[in-house]
């Protein structure tokens, strides 16, 4: 085995994956919050607040951050422009909807924040250079964790804001169901150096168990609260893993190899892939 | 037109490295920082084992997936193929770092020295505070390029006009120049020899041709 076989990525650190978590879990309370029509200024806030500790993280770990606002230069191709665009409006309608608590308003947000989620699902997968990350159900994933985080949520802030919602519990399984079919899926499409695909083997058992399969049986028994809190910590859990342990580099491939001296061309090698070239 | 690339004949290295030395002196990159590197492959199973020493580094794509992403527009590709880097538009993201197939940028985040706290006398002289907190690679010795040419040489053929890397190479495997002129020797090694280009199936079109056996 070569020692140029490909590594986990350091650019992007627990600092970029909480950009993630905070990003998707805002969004889905979000537009679940409206949805399930919870009260609209406590929604637009903790939202607004889930969403804002995220751009927080990765504020931090941008190397010159006093020249942050250079982010929106290039809204043409870039996502994580566009990312940036999307948050200003969702906190222009989301102040709104706070200051307003008007449902109307965060039905827009709510709007708002699911592009803005997709622009978070789009800046994985355009980074072409972390096989994890570029994969096609790389995006269906991001948006149904999402829902998923936003779904147990909203069941959290149900109870305490005395809002009867009785579809929650259903929905929050659903999107669980959702959640599970999308990762499983894009587990066995996953075309990525072993030890990123080692990575997603690991996670698989303790994610389906409890993050998907207890907190279903919990919502289905009335446990609200703990069933909505496992159904978020397991798409926080999924999306650090993605970010800081599935992403590894590309690595580099030879369809052949050189003839040298006398000899003649050789088979092609991938070192740290499980396939060849 | 023209469009610069790199040629880097993999039945000619050996691995000596000097390329690599050659870039970290000319471009003073910090320690853990190799713009252009060599990487040291071994393959196959006894008794039909290989050894590939493959040059890397920026590939200068015509696709560039760095540029594609980069949110401040810092990146940018000039009309002869070459990728470059504003040091005062970029944001430190490393948004290009992930984005790029090759692992050809870099980003440090405080000035590192080769042996501890203390910089050397060169190292203090020629420390780049600008590229500090931003992304950084290989840069296809642009400047060398330009002032080159100023001074009426050719890329690829004076080494006043040609990249660091393809001057220092001591076995004629790396050669530079402009694949749009079809009598360049880049163009001639291209036309002449069996190559391939690294991850092309990313749709970034490297500038980086490895040939790997004579034409057929």
């Amino acid at each position: 085995m070569s020692t140029h076989s490909p590594h986990r990525q350091a650019s992007w650190d627990w600092r970029a994956a909480g950009n993630f978590i905070g990003g998707g879990a805002g969004s889905g309370l979000l537009v679940l919050g409206f949805a399930a029509g919870l009260p609209a200024g406590l929604v637009a806030v903790a939202g607004g607040a889930l969403i804002g500790l995220g751009l927080a993280c990765v504020w931090l770990e941008i190397g010159k951050p006093w020249r942050a606002i250079n982010v929106f230069f290039h809204p043409q191709t870039s996502w994580m422009t566009r990312e940036g665009i999307v948050a200003m409006a969702l906190y222009a309608v989301g102040g709104g909807a706070a200051l307003l608590n008007s449902p109307g308003l965060l039905g827009l947000t709510a709007l708002v924040a699911a592009g803005f989620v997709w622009c978070q699902g789009r800046i994985l997968t355009q980074a072409r250079g972390i096989p994890a990350w570029r994969a096609k159900l790389t995006l269906p994933l991001i948006l149904a964790t999402a829902a998923a985080e936003g779904a147990g949520l909203a069941l959290v802030l149900a109870g305490p804001t005395g809002t009867e919602v009785p579809w929650l519990g259903q929905g929050l399984a659903l999107l669980l169901a959702l959640r599970y079919l999308v990762w499983r899926a894009y587990v066995a499409r996953l075309k990525a150096p072993a030890d990123a695909t080692a990575a997603a083997r690991r996670l698989d058992t303790p994610l389906v168990l409890a993050g998907h399969l207890l907190p279903a049986v919990l919502a289905a028994s009335g446990l609200a609260v703990p069933a909505g809190l496992l159904a978020v910590a397991a798409g926080w859990v999924l999306k650090y893993v993605l970010v800081t342990r599935m992403g590894l580099t590309q690595g580099f491939t030879l369809p052949v190899t050189p003839a040298r001296g006398r000899g003649t061309a050789g088979p092609g090698v991938r070192p740290g892939w499980e396939t060849g070239p | 037109m023209t469009r610069y690339v790199m040629v880097a004949d993999l039945r000619r290295c050996v691995g000596c490295q000097t390329c690599t030395a050659a870039c970290k002196e000319t471009n003073a990159t910090p320690p853990g920082v190799q713009w252009r590197k060599v990487l040291d492959i071994e393959a196959g199973q006894y008794p039909d084992v290989r050894r590939i020493f493959l040059p890397t580094g920026c590939q200068h794509c015509d696709e560039p997936p760095c540029l594609e992403v980069c949110p401040s527009t810092a990146t940018q590709k000039r009309r002869d193929g070459i990728v470059t880097i504003d040091d005062d538009l970029c944001i430190g993201c490393a948004y290009c770092a992930v984005a790029c197939p090759y692992e050809a940028r870099f980003k440090v985040d405080r000035a590192e020295y080769a042996y501890g706290a203390q910089p050397m006398d060169n190292e203090r002289a020629r420390l780049a505070e600008e590229k500090i907190g931003v992304a950084t690679k290989c840069t296809f010795c642009a400047g060398r390029i330009d002032a080159g040419m100023a001074a009426g040489k050719v890329p690829g053929i004076h080494p006043e006009a040609t990249p660091a890397c393809v001057n220092s190479c001591i076995s004629g495997a790396l050669r530079f120049g402009d694949m749009d002129d079809p009598d360049s020797a880049v163009s001639r090694l291209i036309a002449d020899n069996q190559w391939f280009r690294m991850h092309e199936d990313q749709g970034t079109g490297p500038g980086f041709y490895y040939l790997w056996d004579k034409g057929q």
